[in-house]
């Protein structure tokens, strides 16, 4: 599942890896013409909106591609870089860019083609470039206010609109085509050409603008891997088919104190719920989390054998349907829940005295195996449970 | 010597889907967008750092970029994104027989006015890039792409105000009327 950096590719090749796309950005953005200082500012005076077709054509194949990854499960949207908002600084700096653009005629990445491709007034850009940063930098201390204020975190457009990431792409398309339509116009009028729509034309075009738009209809339309499995699960729940090998809670301790190495107990309640209590030597994956590439590495392996357990026996036999769904393990859910064990081995102090001799064995057994519990717990807290990799936002943006 | 003429721009939808293409890749690969101006950003301090190391030590901002990069400015993705950048647009424009020594300017513009501007204009470009924590491609192009509010507010800012000005500068682009 990407993105690939950095489980998937080290973080050194990333590197190899930002030459080569930046190749392909180059490349791309001399061929479209952004290299020229007039196509650029045609944008602005209308008789050359290139650049708008360009930009706008590179961000909705993006956005559509994004949405697509998305909806495949090949893509965590979660974690990758999401540019955050800091109102003021972004309108501000927003503007003073723009009148840098009609000014120098030219954004960073372009002048940068500019100037490779031997334009003087793109390296006359670039020089400014690196002045105005520089003066940003010593004087930071008087913009810093405006800079870092109202931070939002990294909020999405969609969200803000109160629509769906889908819902969203969909108009973006449409805004996208209607911008075509119009500037070709003004264009046309600007050069003092006449307008004509022929026939081919619109067909072809219709197509152009029809395809993203079926794409992003059938990611609605469709359901996800994840809902796919939770409907077979609760599929499977409502025709009674759910019935999860269980392990009883004496069996669990019993073979925690003799061979925890060859059991995963897993404990499928939320972090805050595990960091409150856990069985030891269980490892936390979140029901919700199961199903992503990272938990599944875990949990399906034919090494050892899985016991699940959470707040509820629901949780704890879904989970183990989950694991079931996925792959052939041997799975186990736990008959009592995460509340219900702590008590019965953790929480017990008196023995009771008019209890039979049967009863006294197994209430003396339980003590016994919370306290081997706990010791093995703290032996291996740090050296015998899988590495679970807190999958981090990744950092981008030009900071 | 026979000189072939430069060949026609692509087309700018093709370009479009291409550039697009690109991105895509760099966000399912790196999980981040595409920059530019992060990488003179990088330049700068790195050139602070080096001429004026105990300047960069006293400074805020020189001395929280260390911190923050302990690698050192120039070990940055998009140093080496920037670094293909210009690679990919020499071979493109070799490739298209653009590559030549000029400058280009509005009609009637003295080429004085035209450097002038440019360094004002990237002066300005660079000073807000960093005020609005990325450039065009960064923050404009890349944030429309994963539909983050900051960079598509961005974006409507800097074309926004650019078409708001575009009037008062005219002179420097289009023939006089």
């Amino acid at each position: 599942m990407g993105p690939l950096v950095p489980d998937i590719i080290s973080s050194e090749l990333n590197y190899i890896i930002a030459l080569i796309v930046g190749i392909g950005f180059g490349f791309a953005l001399e061929q479209a013409g952004f290299a020229s200082t007039k196509k650029l500012v045609g944008l602005f005076y209308g008789y050359d909106f290139t650049v708008l077709r360009v930009f706008f054509t590179a961000g909705i194949t993006a956005m559509v591609g994004v949405v697509v990854l998305n909806h495949l499960g090949l893509l965590d949207i979660s974690i990758i870089y999401i540019n955050p908002t800091f109102l003021w600084s972004a309108l501000i700096g927003g503007g003073i860019m723009g009148f840098g653009f009609i000014i120098g005629g030219f954004c960073p990445g372009t002048s940068a083609c500019a100037a490779a491709t031997g334009r003087v007034d793109g390296m006359a850009f670039l020089l400014g470039s690196v002045i105005g940063i520089f003066a940003f930098a010593e004087g930071y201390p008087l913009w810093k206010d405006i800079y870092t204020a109202e931070n939002w975190g990294p909020v999405l457009m969609y969200d803000q609109l109160g629509m769906s990431r889908e819902g969203f792409g969909l108009v973006m398309i449409l805004i996208a085509a209607g911008a075509f339509v119009a500037t070709t116009m003004i264009e046309n009028k600007i050069n003092g050409k006449e307008t004509k729509w022929f026939k081919p034309v619109i067909i072809k075009n219709s197509i152009l603008v029809a395809t993203p738009l079926l794409i992003v209809l059938i990611v609605i339309i469709t359901p996800t891997k994840r809902e796919v499995m939770d409907k077979r699960i609760d599929e499977k729940i409502a025709a009674g088919e759910c019935n999860p090998k269980i392990m009883e809670g004496d069996k669990l301790a019993y073979e925690l104190m003799n061979q925890y190495y060859k059991y995963n107990v897993i404990d499928v309640r939320s972090p805050e719920e595990f960091q409150k209590f856990h069985i030891p030597t269980a490892i936390n994956i979140p029901l919700e989390e199961m199903h992503k590439s990272g938990s599944l590495g875990t949990i399906i392996q034919n090494i050892k054998t899985n016991v699940f357990y959470g707040a509820d026996s629901m949780q704890s036999q879904r989970a183990c349907m989950v694991s079931k769904y996925f792959g052939k393990s041997d799975n186990f859910a736990l008959e009592l829940t995460a509340e219900e064990f702590n008590k019965q081995y953790f929480l017990i102090t008196d023995i009771d005295p008019h209890g039979t001799k049967q009863e006294v064995d197994i209430q003396n057994f339980r003590i016994e195996a919370g306290k081997k519990m706990k010791e093995i717990g703290e032996a291996v807290a740090n050296m015998d449970k899988p590495v679970m990799k807190k999958a981090t936002r990744v950092s981008g943006g030009c900071s | 010597m026979i000189t072939e003429k430069p060949k026609k721009y692509m087309n700018p939808y093709l370009a479009g889907f291409f550039l697009g293409f690109v991105l895509l890749l760099t966000i399912y690969v790196t999980g981040r967008g595409l920059g530019a101006s992060g990488a003179f950003k990088s330049i700068v301090i790195q050139s602070v750092e080096t001429i004026a190391p105990t300047h960069a030590e006293n400074t805020v901002y020189y001395a929280d970029y260390q911190k923050s990069h302990p690698e050192g400015a120039m070990k940055s993705w998009l140093v080496f994104e920037v670094l293909g950048v210009i690679i990919g647009a020499f071979l493109s424009g070799v490739a298209s027989n653009r590559v030549s020594l000029k400058l280009e300017k509005g009609p009637g513009v003295k080429n004085s006015t035209r450097i002038i501007g440019a360094i004002v204009g990237g002066a300005l470009f660079g000073f807000g890039s960093q005020l609005g924590r990325g450039c065009t491609s960064g923050s404009a192009l890349s944030g429309m792409a994963v539909m983050s509010f900051g960079g598509i507010i961005t974006m409507l800012a800097i074309f926004g105000v650019a078409y708001m000005v575009a009037y008062f500068f005219k002179n420097l682009w289009i023939k006089k009327q």
